[in-house]
């Protein structure tokens, strides 16, 4: 069986559309014979090109007008549904997608499926696959609540694969009025410079914690070593409560997923919570002073010793590698 | 200004989870207030103080009239609480909960904002502040990391992928707060004793007119299949001898990264 229509919340990042979203439209070609986009921001004719590579034939493009864009999108989603029924919206478990999401399940009165990490069809119904406590057991579940079944899934969870699709239709959605939704405007964008490939999407991934000993620790041997690998740096929840960087960098079940070609773990104990968001790196490297921590259950190579010793020698080791 | 903080009170996130027969999570042992809602209740909190009058109530839905973790946000300082506890609860979605917050808020009236967590410790659908506003026809200001009330808006920095967007709203609003945005007080013993008696409105869901939109029927989800999850298994371990760095970069030669 497959569905008729699957619609799919398209993101951007710059001017181009997320990983996250080319893997949802990978998986929407699966599971219907039509994909469409629905997308909030600027220039909608660059993601049209984009998407329809990956399969979307048409990309319904709301204005969100200076407003957050995942509450003026959830609204707009809500009053495309009864003309175009679709059999099912999936969101990217990000920022706007939560946004989007919980507005629209209000205004359709359907639950939410949220982190999801498998989709797949019973008979007619979405079958969507979650990982709870810390990714140790595996939970299939489908809604009861009719069509769409609505979906948000964790980035990673899907190969992207791109279908060689022409651009898609950019259908202009025209003024929404998500009354006091609207009201949220964002006056002023903050981007810290980002050098490197993101967390998601980097094929070598440094992560330190709380073995890192304190905050002015983490620049020198995680970031320092993650550049030197052409890499992206990221975290234990543990130092992120404890403001030592910044959330968007968290690795874990609260946090980003993340599956490198190499994840290396310095300091990180390996608590369920952040195995769930990495164990699926294709190789593991764990730096722990600790033999029995449970990262080394999952590390394919584990150096039981100090970080600020390993690290420093590992760092000018690799430099003189040139 | 008056602030209405959702708590949640969960299982201890120590101790390992387990599902009951009927898929849903056991709740048997004594619930904590969920950590993630004390950053809420700290930031209401000053809030209401830099206002300089007003009060923080605590809205919960929980299992067994449970009022534990009520009680550690009472003792903090917020003033009243409203706890909706009744067996109909049982099994209730995200958007079942977000109705009853948002009953509980009008039944209240007079708030000018509504207090989260991005996301709940043991549930962690990260939908109930959007849904919560929705109901309520609010705007929200999600995944806050900074958080000012002024000339009855608030303003937030809320947290993106690149850095973080000023965003602002006039009030009334739902604004949810990541972790570490404040720093959660202690409770004093004066205000442990303060808060034994201080009111806990209990509630059912057939109070607030929502009998048949909670529970199981209300979530309208059937969980299809449950088992574990494959292990990975472990490979090399070396003590280091000072020499641990090379073994490393053999590894990663080996891989082809360096
Ligand atoms: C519902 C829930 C969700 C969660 N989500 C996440 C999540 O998304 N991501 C996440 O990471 N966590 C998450 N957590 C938290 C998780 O349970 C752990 O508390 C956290 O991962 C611990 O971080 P850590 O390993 O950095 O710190 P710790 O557990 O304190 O471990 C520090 C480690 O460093 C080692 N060490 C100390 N000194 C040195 C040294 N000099 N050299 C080398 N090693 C050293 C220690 O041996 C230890 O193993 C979640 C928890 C809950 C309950
Ligand atoms: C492992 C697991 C997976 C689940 N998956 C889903 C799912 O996919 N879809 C779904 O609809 N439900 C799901 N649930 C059920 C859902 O988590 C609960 O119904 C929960 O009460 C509401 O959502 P949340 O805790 O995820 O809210 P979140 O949106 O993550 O919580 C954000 C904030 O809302 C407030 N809040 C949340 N719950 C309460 C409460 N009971 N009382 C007061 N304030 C509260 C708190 O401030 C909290 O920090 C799941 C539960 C578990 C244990």
């Amino acid at each position: 069986m497959t569905l008729s229509k699957v619609w799919v919340f398209a993101e951007t990042a710059g001017d181009k559309v997320t990983s996250a979203t080319l893997e949802l439209l990978t998986k929407a070609r699966e599971l219907g014979s039509t994909v469409e986009v629905v997308y909030a921001g600027d220039d909608a004719t660059a993601v049209a090109t984009q998407v329809g590579e990956y399969g979307a034939t048409k990309v319904f493009h709301v204005d969100p007008a200076g407003a957050l864009p995942g509450a003026v999108a959830g609204v707009a989603i809500a009053g495309l549904v009864s003309e175009h029924q679709p059999d099912a919206v999936l969101f990217v478990q990000s920022y706007d997608g939560r946004d989007a999401l919980a507005r629209l399940s209000v205004r359709l009165d359907v639950p939410v499926f949220t982190n999801g990490m498998s989709l797949s069809l019973a008979g007619d119904d979405v079958q969507f696959g979650t990982a709870i406590f810390g990714g140790t057991v595996n939970v299939d579940a489908k809604s009861k609540a009719g069509k769409p079944a609505l979906v948000a899934i964790r980035p990673k969870s899907f190969a992207a694969e791109a279908s060689g699709g022409g651009a898609a239709e950019v259908v202009e959605v025209g003024a929404v009025d998500a009354g006091r939704a609207a009201e949220a405007k964002v006056l002023e964008r903050f981007e810290e410079e980002q050098t490197g490939p993101k967390l998601e999407e980097a094929a070598v991934v440094v992560s330190g914690g709380r073995g890192l000993g304190a905050a002015e620790n983490y620049k020198p041997l995680v970031e320092e070593l993650a550049k030197l690998l052409k890499g992206a740096f990221g975290a234990s929840r543990a130092i992120v409560d404890a403001g030592w960087v910044p959330y968007a960098l968290q690795v874990g079940q609260t946090g980003k997923t993340v599956k490198p070609k190499v994840y290396i773990a310095i300091g990180i104990s390996g608590a369920t919570q952040h195995l769930v968001g990495m164990k699926n790196s294709d190789n593991i490297i764990a730096i722990n002073k600790d033999s029995e921590a449970p990262i080394f259950g999952v590390a394919d190579l584990g150096i039981v010793g100090d970080a600020h010793k390993v690290v420093p020698a590992l760092i000018e080791a690799i430099k003189a590698h040139g | 200004m008056n602030v209405v903080v959702c708590v949640k009170q969960i299982p201890d996130p120590a101790v390992p989870g387990a599902l009951d027969a009927d898929h849903t999570l056991k709740r048997e042992g004594k619930l904590v207030l969920d950590e993630s809602d004390s950053y809420g209740v700290e930031m209401a909190l000053q809030l209401v103080d830099a206002a300089g009058g007003g009060e923080v109530t605590l809205v919960s839905m929980a299992p067994n009239n449970e009022v534990s973790g009520l009680r550690t946000a009472l003792a903090m300082g917020a003033a009243k609480a409203v706890l909706v506890s009744d067996p109909a609860c049982e099994g209730t979605d995200a958007l079942g909960t977000a109705k009853v917050i948002a009953k509980c808020v009008e039944r209240l009236g007079d708030t000018d904002l509504v207090l989260t967590a991005t996301e709940s410790t043991d549930g962690y659908t990260g939908t109930i502040p959007g849904q919560v506003a929705e109901i309520l026809g609010w705007p929200a200001l999600t995944f806050s990391k900074h958080v000012e009330i002024a000339d009855g808006k608030a303003k937030v920095q809320r947290q993106t992928e690149a850095g973080y967007d000023v965003v602002e709203a006039s009030l009334p609003a739902v604004v949810s707060v990541t972790a570490g945005v404040v720093e959660p007080r202690y409770p004093s013993f004066k205000g442990i004793m303060a808060a034994k008696n201080k009111p806990v409105d209990q509630v059912t869901a057939s109070d607030l007119g929502l009998g048949d939109q909670v529970g199981w029927a209300g979530a309208r989800q059937e969980i299809t299949n449950v088992e574990p999850a494959p292990a990975r298994q472990a490979g090399e371990k070396f003590e280091d001898d000072g020499t641990g760095f090379e073994k490393v970069v053999a590894f990663l030669e080996k891989l082809k990264v360096i």
